[in-house]
């Protein structure tokens, strides 16, 4: 088969159906990434710490959804589990290992990062076992998919899509027009001074890394009942996540939120166009980006 | 810094530990001589992604041990088996098979090591010349290609070219049928994907001569994500799909397939959805999925298979996998055969071996074979069936007919230029 099939690509292209197809199923691709990458960002950008170790909250949220719905029944639930419980994991690792290699040397923070990387992979399997696991599609959700112009698109998906906008939406507000947001914002400008106006920087630095753990452990519990539950899985979620973040801006939402989207775009339509060639498409539209804007789509320029 | 220089060792610490090395070095040999047991070495994936695999190897194992052990081991001598972690890495199957040979004194190997592991372990078998039998390998040419062969490594496991003509002729009746014409494939993107896929599709089409392969999927092994893929075979309109995924991933991609309602609109071939870890896994198996067996207790449809099963389950508190039966076998193979040589001895087993036919609960006719030229596993129990929900999840199973396979393997030899 050639590389390049770009007629398969054109014809979509031309067809309603295929382009509704493979447009929400980009969406689907970039909306749990950018719950991923967003959390990734937001750290980045508050406590100025690369959080190696973020997978691992992808992970656990998926984990606990599936515990949840296993003892309840109620697909609310899980995903409230899924999303609260990786909040308070976030907010323990931060206070308790993180705050102490802020302003270490970067090798350092890696490490500590990597380190329980490691160690979150054996805890799941000492507590879930080794062997793969799934949770299952709630009854509710047991439905024949919609067509829309001859498209097809599942109903949880659209759901999916939905959860992680409204995320979206409610995190660049609150960011924005809060007075909360304002101190983030202002702790990440200067932490030095807002903690000399008398703000405990702690607690918004160990607010932010729960933020951050709970939108990924959220994005997790999203792709328990379609996808399958292992130790390790965090690890691939976090490769492109760091793409996503590096072409949208490091520190960025709304770059994290485009960023997310074009790679999942990337990859739908990658694969009908381009189908040995789709991975390093999304790694060549990184390069170039970086070639061309350093900082990212939406990056600004270090100070 | 301060350094303090330490005193020379002393003469009576040289001597003592002369002394200690004497006995060290002595000892296994002293130990090997005076032993009454035989130690039988695994290396085998007990941790990583597939340690599952790797846990049911053992238990196959240990399982079958006991009951040779309890009729009086092997010609008089217990077995006592030494199973070592490889972590799926063949340079490091290689090195802990090496060492259980040369360091802890065994004289039998069960090579329970995925493909990639069980060519490394061979190349260890054909140096030491111990002993050996690859229990998990089902890559064709570990035994097909004579470059391979060597005359103490024997396999117990499937082979990959069997798998490929039942399958074949399975699809290639349900296409025409049917009127099965266009097929799409999707399967993982690495060595045992691509090989298994292509010999499928030539058995496929071989059988059935006017099918045509519309669209291919490559996805990546451990993808957590296959919509772009389920979607993009959507848009192919496919009247079959086949799929050698297996494990999480294919319970991943039947889990997103679902909600696109893929398999109402195609006929599905999944070579490993036949396996208990992946059955018990899915929870709203689609109904209707054919699948090549693995291992299910109710087939072949025996009150022995049944009954292995059920012990299997009973002492280790869940089902066994395809790699479970295929060291059972080695153990079961080895026992009878060192009956018939009388003897612990490799070189009088691996004799005794060839050609060796054994009454098995694996078999298609409730025996497997030895078979002596090319020292791999024939008889065994293979077949396709259609998959329910629930237990016994493939109610139907249509089994390979041994014949066909033989004669068309003869002649993918003859293609293979192995003849």
């Amino acid at each position: 088969m050639l590389p390049l099939d770009l007629d398969a690509l054109t014809g979509c292209l031309a067809s309603s159906a295929c382009l509704v197809t493979q447009t929400t199923s980009g969406f689907i691709i970039g909306m749990l990434l950018f719950l991923v990458a967003v959390g990734l960002t937001l750290i980045f950008g508050v406590l100025k710490v690369v959080n190696f170790s973020h997978g691992a909250f992808y992970m656990f949220g998926a984990y606990f959804a599936m515990t949840a719905y296993q003892f309840s029944g109620s697909f609310a639930l899980a995903m409230l589990c899924g999303a609260a419980g990786t909040a308070i994991l976030g907010l323990i690792f931060e206070r308790v290992f993180m705050s102490r290699v802020y302003g270490a040397d970067v090798l350092m923070q890696l490490l500590v990062c990597y380190a329980f990387v490691l160690i979150f992979d054996d805890v799941v399997r000492m507590i879930w076992g080794p062997e793969f696991k799934s949770m299952g599609m709630p009854a509710a959700f047991q439905v024949a998919p919609l067509f829309i112009a001859g498209g097809v698109v599942p109903p949880y998906y659209l759901l999916l899509i939905g959860v992680a906008l409204a995320a979206a939406v409610i995190l660049g507000l609150g960011l924005a027009r809060t007075r909360i947001g304002k101190v983030i914002r202002a702790a990440a400008h200067n932490p030095g001074m807002v903690s000399a106006l008398g703000i405990n920087t702690g607690l918004i630095y160990g607010g932010v890394f729960a933020l951050g753990g709970m939108l990924a452990g959220l994005a997790g519990a999203l792709a328990a009942p379609v996808r399958s539950l292992t130790p390790g899985m965090g690890f691939s979620v976090l490769i492109e996540s760091f793409i996503v973040t590096v072409i949208g801006g490091m520190g960025s939402i709304l770059g994290a939120l485009i960023g997310a989207i074009l790679i999942g775009m990337i990859r739908s339509f990658g694969s009908l166009g381009f189908p040995l060639f789709t991975e390093g498409l999304m790694y060549l539209f990184m390069v170039i980006v970086l070639v061309s804007r350093p900082t990212g789509l939406f990056g600004k320029e270090v100070a | 810094m301060t350094r303090t220089r330490k005193p020379g060792v002393s003469r009576r610490a040289t001597l003592a530990m002369m002394g200690a090395g004497a006995v060290t070095f002595a000892a296994p040999w002293v130990a090997r001589a005076q032993a009454k047991t035989i130690k039988v070495g695994m290396p085998t994936i007990l941790s990583g992604r597939v340690a599952q695999l790797g846990t049911s190897s053992r238990n196959g194992v240990m399982l079958e041990i006991e009951k040779v052990n309890a009729a009086g081991g092997l010609a008089g001598r217990q077995i006592e088996m030494v199973i070592r972690d490889s972590k799926g890495q063949p340079q490091e199957a290689a090195r802990v098979a090496r060492e259980l040979v040369n360091t802890d004194g065994c004289e039998i190997l069960i090579d329970a090591e995925a493909s990639s592991g069980a060519f490394a372990v061979h190349e260890v078998a054909r140096d030491l010349g111990v002993l050996c039998l690859h229990t998990n390998s089902e890559t064709s040419a570990l035994t097909a290609d004579p470059k391979q062969h060597i005359p103490n490594a024997f396999r117990t496991a499937r082979q990959g070219v069997h798998d490929s003509i039942v399958g074949g002729s399975y699809a290639a009746a349900i296409a025409k049928a049917k009127g099965l014409k266009k097929w799409a494939t999707c399967s993982p993107d690495y060595a045992y994907g691509r090989d298994t896929t292509g010999e499928y599709v030539t058995y496929l089409k071989r059988f059935a001569p006017d099918t045509e392969i519309i669209s291919e999927s490559w996805p990546k092994l451990f993808q957590p994500d296959y919509t772009e893929v389920v979607t993009k075979i959507l848009q192919a309109k496919p009247q079959a799909l086949y799929s050698c995924l297996w494990g999480g991933d294919l319970t991943s991609y039947i889990d997103q397939a679902n909600i696109y309602a893929l398999f109402s609109q195609m006929e599905v071939f999944a070579v490993n959805m036949a396996d208990y870890t992946a059955l018990t896994v899915v929870k709203n198996l689609p109904k209707g999925i054919h699948s090549g067996n693995r291992y299910i207790k109710t087939y072949p449809a025996t009150p022995e298979n049944a009954a292995w099963g059920d012990a299997y389950k009973a002492k280790y508190n869940e089902y066994p996998t395809n790699w479970s039966w295929e060291n059972a076998t080695a153990i079961m193979l080895l026992a009878e055969a060192s009956k018939k040589a009388n003897s612990a001895d490799g070189k009088k087993i691996a004799e005794a071996l060839r050609g060796l036919k054994i009454k098995s609960p694996f078999g298609a006719d409730g025996t497997v074979t030895m078979r002596a030229e090319d020292q791999t596993l024939v008889g065994y129990a293979i077949g396709w069936g259609t998959t329910i929900p629930q237990e016994p999840y493939v109610p139907q199973v249509q089994a390979g007919d041994w014949k066909t396979i033989f004669e068309l393997e003869a002649e993918w030899k003859k293609s293979k230029g192995y003849t």
